[in-house]
């Protein structure tokens, strides 16, 4: 182990006699290298960093500046007393270096003889379990290190789950720091017994165990003449010669998720995506999902031109021989073979947010190139994922890793999260901060989607609006317990009706006692009651009248859930704004008084919390408007909105 | 089973190109940054493949500090013409009424027509999402961030709260003022930009290539004298060198390299023989010590 500046520049110094003599061969030879993505995981001070640190100066991936710096800063900050600590070299945040912890994934390139790697450095803490995922969601190996005096620990057991969760196959268990352990073959056979147990029982078949030291570089780079009872490849000659993902996926049916529909021109369309699996070329049958409909490839077309074949992992555009219908989020697959199509699921959930998931609230999901909007069920169980042990839970914490089934509302094309990465896993946006809160792997659709039959109706929503000469919507009253909600909905219904229109008013008396009176008040009976009243308004709709809605509806997520199932222009948020101190004075129903002496829980402005609409349609301030001159207001913007409509 | 792998060029083409089509499909107005170096030539011969034949769907944007070699103006020009894109310059008019320059402001020329320069630039056409051409093989900050970094209102950086990534699912939502600056070329090195460059015959600035050229030796630098606004210090003369770049920016900032490299692979083999990375001819990495490049990114630098 060169400790020194010297001891290390002999090293690099020391140039590839290929490079020097014959660039041209040497290209020719790394243009047709192929590439491996893997990740290093372990506890603290597993030495993560170490071998990061080795690999890349071992390929002369550290030059002579940085690594100046390197000894400036590990006399400065290392924990290695005055040997360089590579681990300075990996932890690139100000914010990790001063606390010599890892927060964030790094990513490191390196190249051999044979192929380029892409090195992704994980955090080892539980509390950024979710950074460690995006490294190992891009994974084909991982490399999970073990220090030989520890043997198998918590965290061990946690990144072998999360890796093995996120569908990585090739597993290395890099037994390191030999060096301290006197190269003993015992404690090795020990450790790797200790961790197939392990491994079995979560459904690990097979990995790779290779004893290392990557401080002194033993089997890192070439076999060690300490562990002569290791025959056994090294770890660069085993990176070097595990199969690279892409050959499963070329051996499945093809699909391509589509990106973008290229159209220069009339006499041009084409569809571009990144092929997920199989292979394509012109003259092959294919079938867009979901819609079911069949074409034939006629071009694949390149800057340089065409292609006769294109395979999995490639991106393309490609042109069809028939004007079917084909957009964004739609799948291209194999004709004989297609994908299934479904709208509930079982998944696995990865959270990522600070904020727990609430089962029922609406969520952005991105599978592929499709993103709909989906609601999560209260899971059915979480994971201790230092145990494996199944429990019980309402809902998901952050790093929280469970089951639970996904409802979405539109029908996904998707293909298990084993078969495939790209039409399995997916992520979950919140609609309000449009923040990444969790991602998930779909395992089995609940029902197919094939089954809900859509009624094709003769009679349209349109057909029913002409006959009440109207233009459907809901006006949607949101505001304090006691602003006056249904006060001025009921002033707006009977001017509506005198106008000849045809309404509905929904609100907490004829909802609570019929449809929904299995629904308590807890934020998940809420939700569950707005999304109800949400369905039945749109129904409403439907049938072509003006329905006028009067409840608290305290979250921002639900109202604009409710939104979504309208078309464009047909919700309109009423915003009635009252202060909480005007609200609570008037406590018609006495209901302030009982939350305050803590008879009532969950009570909307005193222990649960009210997100005022950030862009109401209508705003009413209750200090400077009567409700009488607010419903005039109301009715005369709908109507007046409307009328000219022939 | 003998099935056929793409090589790891065709695995960060398919990647890229991938990217920048998620951006057009998800972002309201794109743009890519473009700083006519050997990096943005590749970003922009892969927007020409990722939407071939149509013409990429976005402008191309320049910061300009009016302190770029002359040949770098040529190339932006002629690429913007072949490439049928809209060409946008942009110089920040407060840095251009005070005169910032290089040899007199030191860490305010950057910050002003480069930081500054952006972040008016991407408000004043309302762009929601930037491409740009950073590697992570470049810096260690980089090697930390995100495919999609999102900024907040005011272009601010939080480097320990990214938004996870993951596969190439990337979440490119954002709320009004907020933006994202997408760096499709992350996964590439150094050497993978100039093999790319090498097989796909990417135009780059001739700078790359060693020529005789006048220079003045300065701080430990190697400078191009490009025009007469460089103001030689006594006893400075222009000497005749044979002279290349590893990386090109605002001529009185960056360094040459003494070399005899006059095609591809002679840079290649030059640049895989030698002992300094590639940012270490910049003068702007050295500010604020270690962390220099994570404080800049957080005030809104690329």
């Amino acid at each position: 182990m060169p400790e020194t500046i010297t001891d290390v520049a002999d090293v690099i110094y020391k140039t590839d006699a290929l490079i020097a003599q014959d660039i041209d061969a040497y290209l020719e030879t790394h243009q047709h290298k192929t590439m491996l993505r893997f990740i290093t995981c372990g506890s603290v001070d597993d030495g993560k960093s170490t071998l990061i640190g080795r690999l890349l100066y071992d390929s002369k991936m550290i030059f002579e500046d940085q690594l100046a710096a390197l000894e400036s800063d590990s006399k400065k900050q290392g924990t290695q007393g005055q040997a360089i600590d590579f681990a300075l070299l990996v932890d690139g945040l100000a914010a990790e270096r001063e606390q010599g912890i890892t927060i964030d994934v790094a990513y490191r390139f390196f190249n051999t003889e044979k192929r380029k790697f892409i090195v992704a450095d994980c955090p080892g803490h539980e509390q950024y379990t979710r950074n460690m995922v995006t490294g190992a969601s891009t994974a084909d190996l991982a490399v999970i290190l073990i220090d030989a005096r520890k043997g198998v620990l918590v965290q061990t057991r946690r990144h072998s789950y999360l890796c093995h969760l996120l569908g990585i196959r090739n597993i290395v268990l890099a037994v390191n720091k030999m060096d301290l352990v006197d190269y003993s073959q015992a404690r090795f056979d020990e450790i790797v017994a200790d961790y197939r147990a392990f491994a079995t029982s979560i459904g690990i078949d097979t990995f790779t165990a290779l004893p290392i030291s990557g401080f002194a570089g033993d089997n890192v780079t070439a076999p060690s003449a300490n562990t002569p009872w290791y025959t056994g490849p090294s770890l660069i000659a085993h990176l070097e010669t595990v199969p690279v993902r892409g050959a499963d996926d070329l051996a499945r049916p093809f699909r391509m998720p589509v990106q973008w529909v290229n159209r220069p021109n009339l006499d041009f369309r084409g569809f571009s995506g990144l092929i997920a699996s199989g292979s394509v070329k012109p003259g092959d049958a294919v079938r867009v999902l979901p819609s079911g409909k069949t074409s034939t490839v006629t071009r694949i077309v390149t800057l340089e031109g065409d292609l006769d074949q294109a395979l999995a992992g490639q991106a393309i555009t490609l042109c069809l021989a028939d004007e079917i219908d084909c957009s964004r989020g739609d799948v291209l697959a194999l004709a004989d073979a297609p994908p299934e199509v479904a709208d509930q699921f079982q998944a696995t959930l990865v959270w990522m947010a600070d904020e727990a998931l609430t089962p029922g609230r609406a969520y952005w999901l991105k599978l592929g190139t499709q993103t709909v909007s989906a609601t999560v069920r209260t899971p059915e169980y979480v994971v201790n994922v230092n145990t494996m042990e199944h429990l019980a839970a309402k809902t998901l914490e952050l790093n929280a890793i469970g089951v639970a089934e996904v409802v979405t509302d539109k029908p996904l094309v998707f293909e298990p999260y084993t078969e495939s990465r790209t039409l399995g896993g997916f992520i979950l946006i919140d609609k309000i901060s449009n923040a990444t809160v969790g991602a998930g792997m779909l395992e089995f659709s609940l029902r197919r989607a094939q089954n809900v039959h859509w009624q094709a109706l003769d009679v349209t929503r349109k057909a029913h609006a002409a006959l009440k000469m109207q233009q459907p919507a809901v006006l949607w009253f949101t505001g304090l317990s006691g602003s006056g909600k249904s006060t001025i909905a009921n002033l707006v219904e009977k001017k509506l009706h005198a106008l000849g229109k045809h309404t509905f008013l929904l609100d907490g008396d004829n909802v609570r006692h019929g449809l929904n009176k299995d629904l308590g008040f807890t934020d998940a009976d809420r939700i569950e009651n707005i999304r109800r009243v949400g369905e039945v308004a749109k129904l409403m709709t439907d049938a072509g009248l003006i329905v006028l809605t009067a409840f608290i509806s305290p979250f921002r997520a639900e109202r604009e859930l409710v939104r979504s199932l309208l078309p464009e222009g047909e919700f309109i948020e009423v915003f009635i704004d009252t202060p909480l101190e005007d609200a609570e004075k008037r406590d018609v129903k006495g209901l302030y008084k009982k939350a305050r002496s803590g008879q009532l829980q969950n009570f909307t402005g005193i222990d649960s919390p009210y997100e005022r609409p950030e862009n109401p349609e209508i705003r009413v301030d209750t200090r400077r408007e009567s409700p009488e001159d607010a419903a005039e207001r109301i009715v005369e913007r709908v109507i007046g909105a409307w009328m000219p409509v022939i | 089973m003998n099935m056929p792998s793409l090589t790891h060029l065709q695995r960060l083409e398919a990647e890229a190109i991938h990217i920048m089509r998620e951006v057009v499909a998800e972002a309201q107005a794109p743009v890519m940054l473009y700083s006519v170096g050997k990096d943005s030539a590749v970003m922009l011969h892969l927007a020409r493949k990722a939407f071939y034949p149509s013409p990429p769907p976005f402008p191309l944007l320049h910061v300009d500090t009016t302190w770029k070699f002359k040949a770098m103006y040529e190339l932006r020009d002629r690429m913007a013409r072949e490439s049928g894109m809209e060409l946008l310059v942009y110089q920040n008019p407060e840095a251009k009424a005070r005169g910032i320059n290089p040899f007199d402001h030191g860490a305010l020329h950057t910050d002003m027509w480069k930081t500054e320069g952006l972040k008016q630039a991407l408000d004043l056409h309302g762009f929601d999402a930037a491409f740009g051409g950073a590697r992570r093989d470049e810096e260690k900050s980089r090697a930390k961030e995100r495919i999609f970094s999102f900024r907040t209102a005011s272009h601010g950086w939080d480097p320990k709260n990214q938004r996870p990534e993951l596969w190439n699912l990337y979440n490119a939502r954002k709320n009004k003022g907020e933006s994202i600056r997408v760096f499709p070329i992350s996964n590439w090195t150094e050497l993978d930009i100039w093999q790319y460059i090498h097989l796909n015959d990417v135009p780059i600035v001739p700078l790359y290539f060693a020529d005789e050229r006048p220079t003045v030796e300065r701080d430990g630098m190697l400078l191009m004298v490009d025009d007469d606004r460089f103001p030689l210090r006594p006893g400075e003369e222009p000497v005749m060198r044979s002279i290349r770049f590893r990386t090109l920016g605002c001529y009185p900032l960056t360094g040459a390299v003494e070399s005899t490299a006059k095609t591809l692979p002679e840079v290649i083999q030059e640049t895989l023989l030698t002992t300094t990375s590639e940012r270490q001819g910049r003068a702007i990495d050295k500010d604020a010590g270690g962390a220099g490049m994570e404080v800049k990114k957080q005030q809104g630098y690329f």
